[in-house]
């Protein structure tokens, strides 16, 4: 695209593209979801869709410009692999069908979540056929999916053989099989005679099941027989929330990895969150293929969502569907009984007295109009573009439907305060989106900023430590952290990390969390041997800043524990309470974090050592470093960056100068006098 | 996607990190210029069969009483010696800007030290060699006894001039020859950390000896008793830098080097002590003229080439070689052993070879590159008895396969071609049939 540019004469730079890569996929994703809704329940439904989805704060955070990440194209790929399942499944065509396969391919290549794809399909897939709604179109619509997808997918250097090989891929090829004997079962229907196709069942069912069992069993051993069951450990925290706090403390640990609290799903979703269910109605009325897939597809991102607060982030587009739906439908009724009122209205008025119609027909139509345009013209137009469509294709039998749809018609009053409420409830999430935007998800987390009664004020302690190190260190020195500022640190500090945002080497991970829970000389010893010179700590106490390393130890201890069994979690708590005060283990005050964290820290509060973050008094105050030295501490103490001390070299020996120690040197040889002759 | 492991990010940083001594020029590391401090200038003639030994070898020596106020190692921040003996056992304090931090920053960097004590030494002289590892008995009046292995002498006496023969079993420490003669030896005894991996017994007491005061009645146990007792040891610091230890200052002296000596108990006579000889070949270590390494030339290049790549591949053949002299007081020779290793490193060994030397100095060895990537590190840690450590460590990383560099055809999966290349043929015929055939 850049040289595209470049060759037109606009300049372009990485940066730029980095920036902009994130909002220009938020719009494409909105249009993405127009198309999809637009697909399960027609255009109105869609815009207001495309609209709710522009502005949805769950999806804001990770679109925002600058937020150059993965999730930021990956929702647009998801719902525009969703658009193209439906899209096959409402024509039956093969060409969307390809293109299914080419916008699951590409969602592969942009994030980890396409195994949400290649199994929501398949369920919807299952649902469809179990529920008698079997057709060629769904055929057409799975079958090319899950060969070229898969192809596709293999193709992808981190998925490779995975693609066929983990458990996450395998509901796809079970629903493949299932969908062939059913499609077989209905050929077959169709070309034997009633009798004769009862006998050929019977048969094939026996036989079927036969071989079906086999089958099975020895699926079930192949995958009984590796101890995950195939999953890879962040899906299996999926279908099982505790599974990950129990076994994988790496990605419990992480916070996007926690389930979200309540009011987290009015942050994320706000208003949409009432509006979901009354899409689901809508759905149901009448439920089509389409629209069971994005009820399914709500369901299941519901519950996903409930287990990882990431996943919200699949949920928000699902939500801003169903409420688009919602609304749109809210809106048609509304604005019908209005219009059908009017239209009454007019009618006995033509009846009654000729004269007065114009004026008294025209005002209450415009007031409507007025109404709906300032709230959001968008959605207001489409569908009465979408109502004169209707009543083209559906003019005829359209008298009937009328008539049947009657009873939907409510009175004109309520409808006027029901628009009027619905327009407000629109309004009010504009206003929460346009705030969490602005406040919530713009603010860049390097550098943090805080109000308080004396004005604002900023910590940039993090690019003054980076900006050390990258001015300070040499080339090569490599520099041990958690694992959180590991990107950081490489991109900041132009500096090698022994542990990066990167989590696939847990055993690694492991180790830096050991020693950051070990005693200063194993410490010591670890990073010797990793070959580290610095190392770097978040510390908040000071300014009480609270996502700083102490309050993310017992992670460190849990993930360390996982690999190195010496380290022992209960070491690090009292009476099962994490504490650093006086009532803290020795293990715990002991640790290196504990006291690079506090290594001085007495000395800025005048001898007490308050910790604002624990709003207590650090346990240990006075204490010395011998195998560490502080290097650097950053205007707010919030990174403290401490060096290695080289190996003496000398080895001291016991007697000191001071005789008072005579006696302490004396003691430990009382067990080779025994070997005196003298004695 | 784009999951970037450590391993990129060390790209091309190879560095080669030669731990060899910076005390001196690294092509002539034996001292030059030596600082004798002495308690009373009557030592320079008692002492001078030593001292002229080693002047006959080409050392510069600066006599100096210990109090003199004009002492000074270092001038403008270069060291004016190389090395340092403290003859000076009773000095409570030196004269000018020498002090016991002044001694250990001349030995941490790199120079050499000789320190003899005597029955009275004094607590500089204990807390200079308590930071390098060796506790002399803390009693002040003790001496080491020995009523086992004393020297015979005209008269009775309290056994405390020791007839010790009890060496380092160390080619380096003490030469080639034998020393059959024993040491004679009159002063306080030391011990050592059995933990402290840098300090040397070069000459132990026997079993029986004791650390007591002789005149005293020994009311309770001694702190110090048998071969726990060192009587001589050595230390070679991490940064190379050497250290005598002595607890006796007679062990030196002209009197002793000449006196004949004979152990009780033993019918064998000798004309003369073993001290001159034993002085002699510690000194000759101790101011590296002995046992002085130094790597040169490493090399490491795949089998069949001789450049240096910047990376390497998972399963390469590759070789790697470095050169080794040791130094012999006047030229570098080349050092000759069957037990020099080479590690290929990554937090742990994953190849750990010997060394095959041509007995020119080159030590050679090829290995097959591990199974995994990574960065490693070409690592030799050479801590040999006597010898100057020798660690060498170089970068390198070791990438996977290549998308290009697997096999492409591989005879297992002919079924499989054969299958996709029948299916498209037969597909070919199917459609062709299908389309004209009526």
């Amino acid at each position: 695209m850049e040289v595209v540019l470049q060759s037109l004469n606009i300049p372009l730079s990485v940066e730029t593209v980095c920036v902009f890569t994130a909002p220009v996929f938020s719009a494409f994703a909105a249009w993405a979801a127009y198309l999809l809704t637009k697909e399960v329940k027609g255009t109105g439904a869609g815009l207001t869709a495309a609209v709710l989805l522009a502005m949805v704060p769950s999806y804001i955070s990770r679109s925002v410009a600058g937020s150059y990440d993965n999730e930021a194209v990956a929702i647009f790929a998801l719902i525009f692999t969703f658009y193209l399942y439906v899209k096959t499944l409402n024509t039956g065509s093969l060409f969307y069908a390809t293109l299914n396969s080419i916008a699951y391919f590409y969602m592969v290549c942009s994030w980890g979540g396409y195994t949400f794809i290649i199994n929501l399909i398949p369920m919807h897939v299952l649902l469809c056929i179990v529920t008698g709604r079997y057709s060629s179109r769904l055929y057409i619509a799975y079958a090319p999916l899950v060969v070229l997808g898969t192809l596709l997918a293999a193709l992808v250097p981190v998925v490779g053989f995975n693609a066929v090989m983990t458990s996450e891929h395998f509901a796809s090829f079970l629903v493949f099989i299932v969908i062939h004997v059913v499609a077989l079962a209905y050929y077959i229907k169709g070309i034997l005679s009633p009798k004769m196709f009862k006998v050929a069942a019977t048969l094939v069912v026996s036989v079927g099941l036969v071989v079906g069992c086999a089958v099975i069993a020895v699926l079930v051993a192949v995958v009984a027989s590796s101890p995950t069951k195939g999953w890879s450990g962040r899906s299996l925290s999926l279908l099982d929330p505790t599974y990950a706090s129990k076994y994988i403390p790496i990605i419990a640990s992480v916070s996007e990895h926690q389930p979200p609290t309540w009011p987290s799903y009015f942050m994320d979703l706000n208003v949409l969150a009432f509006l979901v269910p009354a899409g689901i109605i809508a759905c149901f009325s009448p439920l089509s293929d389409a629209s069971s897939f994005v009820i399914l597809y709500l369901v299941m991102s519901v519950y996903f969502s409930g287990v990882m607060v990431r996943l919200m982030l699949v949920l928000a587009p699902a939500a801003c569907i169903m409420s688009g739906i919602a609304l749109s439908e809210a809106f048609d009724v509304f604005t019908r009984s209005i219009k059908f009122y009017i239209t009454n209205l007019s009618e006995s008025l033509q009846i009654d007295a000729g004269d007065a119609v114009p004026g008294n027909g025209v005002s209450p139509q415009n007031d409507v109009l007025k109404t709906d345009k300032k709230e959001d013209t968008l959605k207001e137009r489409p569908s009465r573009k979408n109502k004169k469509k209707e009543k083209e294709t559906i003019e005829k039998p359209s008298v009937k439907s009328k008539a049947e749809k009657k009873p939907l018609v409510l009175p004109v009053e309520a409808s006027f305060f029901a628009l009027f409420l619905t327009v407000l409830l629109g309004g009010f999430y504009v206003v929460h989106s346009v705030w969490a935007a602005a406040e919530a998800y713009s603010a860049p987390s390097i550098v943090l900023t805080s109000h308080s009664h004396d004005g604002l004020h900023v910590f940039d302690d993090f690019r003054e430590a980076y900006a050390w190190l990258s001015h300070n260190t040499e080339v090569d020195d490599k520099v041990a952290s958690w694992w959180d500022y590991g990107y950081q640190t490489t991109a900041m500090a132009n500096r090698t990390v022994i542990v990066d945002n990167n989590t696939w080497n847990n055993t690694h991970i492991a180790t830096v969390g050991t020693a950051m829970s070990s005693p200063e000389k194993a410490a010591w010893e670890i990073f010797n041997s990793l070959d580290v010179k610095y190392v770097l700590v978040v510390f908040g106490g000071l300014v009480g800043y609270p996502s700083d390393d102490i309050n993310k130890f017992l992670w460190m201890v849990r993930i360390g524990g996982g690999v190195f069994p010496h380290i022992k979690e209960p070491d690090y708590l009292r009476d099962g309470q994490y504490r650093i005060d006086s009532q803290a283990t020795p293990t715990m005050l002991n640790s290196l974090m504990y006291k690079l964290s506090y290594f001085r820290f007495v000395e800025t509060d005048g001898g007490k050592g308050y910790d604002r973050v624990r709003r207590t008094e650090i346990g240990k105050k006075h204490f010395k470093l011998t195998h560490f030295e502080e290097v650097f501490t950053t205007h707010h103490w919030m990174v403290r960056i401490y060096k290695l001390k080289p190996q003496k070299n000398r080895i001291r020996g016991k007697t000191k100068k001071s005789k008072s120690k005579t006696s302490f040197t004396t003691t430990p040889r009382s067990g080779t006098t025994k070997k005196n002759p003298w004695h | 996607m784009a999951k970037i492991s450590i391993a990129t990010v060390f790209m091309a940083l190879i560095s080669l990190l030669l731990t060899l001594t910076h005390s001196f020029s690294t092509e002539n590391p034996t001292d030059r210029r030596i600082l004798v401090l002495l308690d009373d200038l009557a030592l320079k003639s008692s002492h001078s069969i030593f001292f002229n030994s080693l002047q006959s070898r080409g050392f510069e020596l600066d006599f100096k009483l210990s109090d003199d106020p004009k002492i000074a190692l270092q001038r403008y921040g270069q060291y004016l010696y190389d090395g340092l003996i403290l003859f000076s056992p009773t000095t409570e304090r030196f004269g000018g800007s020498l002090d016991v931090a002044a001694v250990l920053d001349f030995v941490d960097s790199g120079k050499d030290l000789i320190v003899a004590a005597d029955a009275s030494a004094s607590d500089l002289i204990r807390s200079i060699a308590a930071e390098c590892g060796v506790d002399f008995d803390e009693d002040p009046s003790a001496v080491v006894i020995d009523h086992g292995s004393y020297a015979v002498s005209g008269t009775e006496g309290d056994h405390t001039l020791i007839a010790a023969d009890d060496f380092i079993k160390s080619d380096v420490l003490l030469g080639s020859t034998k020393i059959e003669a024993p040491v004679l030896f009159k002063g306080i005894g030391h011990s050592l950390n059995p933990t402290n991996s840098l300090v040397l017994k070069v000459l132990s007491a026997s079993p029986s000896a004791y650390s007591a005061n002789p005149k005293s009645k020994l009311s309770t146990p001694p702190s110090l008793s048998g071969s726990s007792i060192s009587l001589v040891s050595v230390v070679q610091a991490r940064n190379n830098a050497r250290a005598v230890f002595s607890g006796s200052l007679d062990l030196f002296s002209n009197k002793f080097f000449k006196s004949p000596v004979q152990k009780v108990g033993s019918s064998n006579k000798y004309a003369k002590s073993g001290n001159e000889q034993f002085v002699t070949e510690l000194s000759k270590w101790v101011f590296h003229e002995r046992g002085h390494l130094k790597a040169v030339n490493v090399k490491h290049h795949k089998v069949g080439e001789t450049d240096e790549p910047a990376i390497y591949r998972i399963n390469d053949d590759l070789e790697y070689s470095v050169e080794i002299y040791e130094w012999s007081g006047s030229s570098w020779e080349p050092y000759v052993a069957n037990d020099v290793q080479v590690q290929f490193y990554m937090m742990s060994p994953y190849v750990l070879k010997t060394m095959s030397t041509d007995k020119k100095g080159l030590y050679h060895a090829s290995f097959k590159v591990p199974d995994v990537y990574g960065v490693f590190q070409f690592k030799v840690e050479y801590q040999r008895l006597g010898y100057t450590s020798l660690s060498l460590a170089k970068q390198i990383p070791v990438r996977p396969f290549r998308h290009n560099e697997y096999e492409r055809f591989i005879p297992t999966a002919f079924p499989y071609y054969g299958a996709s290349f029948s299916t498209m043929a037969a597909f070919f015929i199917f459609s062709f049939v299908y389309l004209y055939s009526k």
